[in-house]
């Protein structure tokens, strides 16, 4: 409890991108929610993240995964002036960890995925993907970092984060980093920041499409796939009808 | 009137390229504009269609009375424009289907008419790709992603058709089409726009497509104005003797 009590600064890595007069209104925030996925079985958690204006959000999640055992995850991250979720995630011998995440922001928003996979024993695989949309002078940020043990042979990680900016005073962090003490892994990461194609913009417009619904178009391009696989359909429904309203009010 | 431009300007990253342009269409006629690399054929197209970057300096062009330069690019397309485009753009994660019912539907409602249902426009959709020999397959698909030149081309055609547009500016829809395909986008283009209501101009550089789609008058553009206009015996002659000697005669 003590470590929580202090708020914590921008020197804090973890929180060098993040809205501290926002935190420090919810400050001390509750012990992370801790879950275990016992060995050979697969838990979900689909966290749709769409508080009011106003709030502040603060989602801290300790996973540890079993043997064989799989976690998937996924998260709409688009409400609250404030948005902040953490995964701390430890992956026994042979588990996998799946993480689909769309981070929304406008307005003065900050929206933050800050994750901690660690590869504790061999042949675990962890894969994150991460969407991010930034508009006004909103500010998105992911911070992955991916740990391997050095008994932690045939790790397969990966990481694929891509971030649109819709304005230009809007702002998008991405800082992957790899600790890796195992010879035998394959850890692949990838990040990209880019804008709307003004190409396909006038072509959208050629054919009729206004302003707005080509960008909504091209937005629910860029995120389309992340929500695809969840199993319970009324989840993925509830899932596509937030990000789509969510895209519209960009516009 | 269909078409009517008077004296247009146009620059590109401060360059004049348009110099003075007047060109009349009515409706039920196709014209063709050919000339050399450079001349401002392209930019003919997107100043008309309101590409930002091409900045019209002076000049008017009104669509049936309508200021055509007084309008937003989509506001254009509700008025019944339609540019083809010489390189059609890739959109990954769209199809073909979801993009085209809304667009057609973001131009009625412009319209102040009532949206296509999904099951209308399917029918329509498929009516429009058999024209032009195109499975709805395809239509499925991502919006020219994994297409050839020549089903971007064709693709070009069935957005067209189902747009349904008062007038089509072709700009090289012929380029990158074999034979066969050249046949079949140019009884596409007969088959959706050769009508009394209607007007086309296309944009091109060889005479083939005239094969296919005969112009009721042909016009070549050098240095951003007309410079000749005259019957299909033009293009036939420009294809004989090249655009230096026909512009000299």
């Amino acid at each position: 409890m003590s470590r929580l009590a202090a708020l914590p600064t921008k020197r804090d890595e973890a929180w060098r991108y993040s809205d501290l007069d926002a935190v420090a209104r919810v400050w001390p925030v509750d012990e992370p929610e801790r879950i275990v996925v016992p060995a050979g079985e697969a838990r979900t958690l689909n966290l749709l993240q769409d508080a009011g204006a106003d709030d502040v959000v603060i989602r801290d999640y300790r996973i540890e995964i079993g043997a064989g055992g799989t976690f998937d995850v996924h998260l709409l991250n688009s409400g609250g002036v404030l948005g902040r979720v953490t995964f701390d995630v430890t992956l026994a011998r042979g588990a996998h960890f799946e993480l689909k995440a769309a981070l929304i922001g406008s307005d003065t928003q900050t929206m933050e995925l800050i994750t901690t996979v660690t590869h504790a024993e061999p042949e675990a695989t962890s894969q994150q993907t991460v969407r991010a949309i930034a508009a006004g002078r909103s500010t998105t940020s992911y911070l992955g970092q991916i740990r391997v043990a050095r008994d932690a042979q045939k790790t397969d990680a990966g990481q694929s984060f891509k971030a649109m900016l819709l304005d230009r005073t809007a702002t998008a962090n991405a800082k992957p980093e790899l600790e890796i003490f195992a010879d035998d892994v394959k850890c692949a990461h990838g990040a990209t920041v880019g804008e709307l194609d003004k190409a396909a913009l006038f072509y959208m417009a050629s054919r009729g499409l206004d302003p707005a619904a080509a960008q909504a178009l091209l937005l629910r391009a860029f995120i389309a796939g992340l929500f695809d696989d969840m199993a319970d359909e009324a989840e993925r429904a509830r899932f596509d009808a937030a990000a789509l309203a969510r895209l519209e009010a960009l516009g | 009137m269909m078409l009517e431009i008077e004296n247009l300007q146009a620059e590109v990253g401060g360059n004049l390229i348009l110099k003075g342009l007047n060109l009349t269409i009515n409706a039920g006629e196709i014209h063709a504009i050919m000339g050399p690399n450079g001349a401002g054929k392209s930019t003919l197209s997107y100043a008309l269609g309101g590409r930002p970057g091409y900045e019209v300096t002076g000049g008017s062009a009104t669509l049936l009375g309508k200021d055509l330069l007084a309008m937003e690019p989509h506001e254009r397309a509700a008025a019944g424009l339609f540019l083809g485009f010489q390189y059609p753009v890739e959109i990954p994660g769209i199809s073909n289907v979801q993009f085209l019912r809304e667009a057609l539907n973001s131009q009625r409602r412009a319209r102040g008419e009532e949206p296509l249902s999904a099951a209308d426009f399917l029918r329509l959709a498929r009516e429009k790709a058999g024209l032009l020999g195109m499975d709805m397959e395809m239509l499925k698909r991502s919006v020219n992603v994994g297409f050839s030149g020549g089903e971007k081309k064709r693709a070009e055609m069935v957005h067209m058709g189902i747009l349904d547009p008062t007038l089509a500016i072709l700009d090289e829809t012929d380029s990158g089409l074999d034979i066969d395909a050249l046949k079949t986008v140019g009884a596409g283009i007969n088959a959706i726009m050769r009508a009394p209501d209607k007007a086309v101009l296309l944009i091109t550089h060889y005479q083939r497509l005239l094969d296919y789609v005969e112009p009721d008058f042909v016009h070549i553009l050098a240095d951003g104005r007309i410079v000749r206009t005259g019957g299909p015996e033009l293009a036939v002659a420009l294809e004989r003797e090249g655009y230096a000697e026909v512009i000299a005669a």
